[in-house]
């Protein structure tokens, strides 16, 4: 039980990365890491919703009638995104505004579904809540190494506090402004991919 | 294989619970947002007033504070300039996202009719504005006034501040702009913004001229009526420069702005001469 625990909690980091091996919810992966502090956010909500989804959908797997399981599950994604998306209005209103509509996108973030499918309609409530956790840390570990590199190289910038001069400040740094536009999450998650391949050849796909 | 009525039954089931779960939610925490939403609006306009410093972040009741004790509130009538004569409460509700929208409060745009609106790319004008007016000893010390107008993806929203002439810009911010970061996006740069303060709104016609030219425009005292160009964003520029024509020409808050400077602080002048 112990080693299927870890097993679900930290394969998704690495191993079985829903971003990396699944690429799954890269949209929002490319709108909300232009910075590190809207990417945080991003993640804890996203981890959020993946926990509760996966284990409300978990507790009533064995009543929900196969034939409406897509819908119910959808019901339920769309509800706690939606109580997620108030609770940061609430508490973290300038967050929130920056996000905008990304919170909500989440209810579409394939991983969120995606986990409530494959994995929380066949295990119980205890294992479903580890695994939305793992595959929650999986997207942000994603997203946290993007927006690191986006803010730094982007604006200079790390949590908003200047760490390279800039040269319209008579710094020495020019920013790159290809890293705060979406394109290049897109090369950086491809080089996310490309490296994590190259470590474990065993995710390349066969031709 | 469950039976239909099972089926629907289990659907409704999720349903209500699902309802009140977010319901619940949203009504328990309506009483924060709106809180939320009022603060920043307060922030923004103490930044573009001078009483607080870009990104500084205070305790809600100093900003509430200094809101109250400085900046006074008023509702425009914008064809006549006049003040509209409201109750507290009313003032303290009266929206000016909510004034744009509904029918009563507002207008639609015709292109012959409202050419400056048209430019500015808005569908529908409002009848009555908030302004806000920054006091000092008594004595209305800067104007504050709502701009909006399209840029080159979005609406671009935002105060303008003007010294008590009327005519001297104080300072400028956008709240909420959807434009390409590093780019048009940078109409939230505060190198940008730092631009705009001593500028001059009008012409020596008394029409408006301030603008955002292409490349530098250079001092104060060389191009008063000029304003760097952002490199990369010349539509999201002209968004700036006709929403500006707009909002301080005559369909905007133009025959509001009369009641300032002009001829009462001639007057003064006049009289000063005199007595010395």
């Amino acid at each position: 039980m112990a080693a299927k625990t870890r097993e679900v909690l930290l394969d998704p980091l690495f191993n079985n990365n829903p971003i990396g091996l699944q690429v799954l919810g890269i949209c929002s992966a490319l709108a909300v890491t232009t910075k590190l502090e809207t990417s945080i956010v991003m993640s804890i909500a996203v981890i959020a919703v993946l926990v509760c989804s996966n284990v409300a959908v978990s507790v009533i797997r064995n009543f929900i009638p196969p034939s409406i399981r897509i819908i119910v599950q959808l019901t339920i994604i769309a509800s706690l995104v939606i109580v997620t998306d108030q609770i940061l209005k609430a508490f973290v209103y300038d967050i929130a505004k920056q996000l905008s509509v990304f919170v909500g996108l989440i209810i579409t973030n394939c991983i969120v579904m995606g986990r409530a499918e494959a994995f929380a309609m066949q295990n119980p409530p205890m294992l479903s809540a580890i695994d939305g956790v793992g595959n929650g840390l999986g997207y942000s570990l994603v997203l946290l190494l993007v927006g690191f590199a986006r803010e730094l190289f982007g604006s200079g910038k790390i949590f908003g506090i200047q760490i390279f001069s800039l040269a319209t400040e008579g710094g020495w740094y020019t920013p790159n402004g290809l890293m705060v536009l979406a394109p290049a999450a897109f090369f950086l998650i491809a080089m996310f991919i490309w490296v994590v391949r190259v470590w474990k050849p065993e995710q390349i796909e066969a031709d | 294989m469950q039976s239909n009525a099972y089926i629907i039954g289990f659907a409704a089931a999720v349903c209500a619970v699902c309802g009140v779960v977010v319901s619940g939610s949203a009504v328990s925490l309506k009483e924060r947002q709106e809180i939320n939403a009022k603060l920043d609006v307060q922030k923004k306009v103490l930044t573009v007033a001078g009483l607080m410093a870009e990104g500084e972040s205070l305790e809600r009741a100093e900003i509430e504070k200094r809101f109250g004790e400085r900046i006074k509130q008023r509702v425009v009538s914008l064809d006549s300039g006049e003040y509209v004569e409201l109750s507290d409460e009313e003032l303290a509700a009266f929206a000016n996202e909510a004034a744009f929208s509904a029918p009563e409060t507002s207008y639609a745009v015709d292109a012959a009719k409202h050419p400056a609106a048209k430019k500015a790319q808005l569908t529908r004008m409002p009848k009555r504005m908030k302004v806000y007016e920054v006091m000092a000893d008594g004595a209305v010390d800067k104007i504050i006034l709502p701009i909006r107008g399209k840029g080159l993806w979005s609406t671009m929203k935002g105060f303008i501040a003007l010294k008590s002439d009327a005519k001297t810009i104080a300072g400028i911010t956008y709240y909420s702009h959807g434009e390409t970061p590093g780019l048009g996006g940078e109409v939230d740069n505060p190198g940008w913004k730092a631009l705009w303060p001593g500028r001059k709104a009008y012409g020596e016609g008394g029409d408006v001229a301030i603008k955002v030219i292409k490349g530098k425009a250079g001092s104060v005292d060389k191009a008063p009526h000029e304003i760097d160009g952002l490199s990369g964003a010349t539509l999201t520029s002209n968004g700036v420069t006709n929403m500006l024509q707009l909002w301080l020409g005559a369909e905007g808050f133009k025959p509001y702005l009369k009641r300032f400077g002009g001829d009462k602080q001639q007057a003064a002048a006049a009289a000063a001469a005199q007595a010395g």
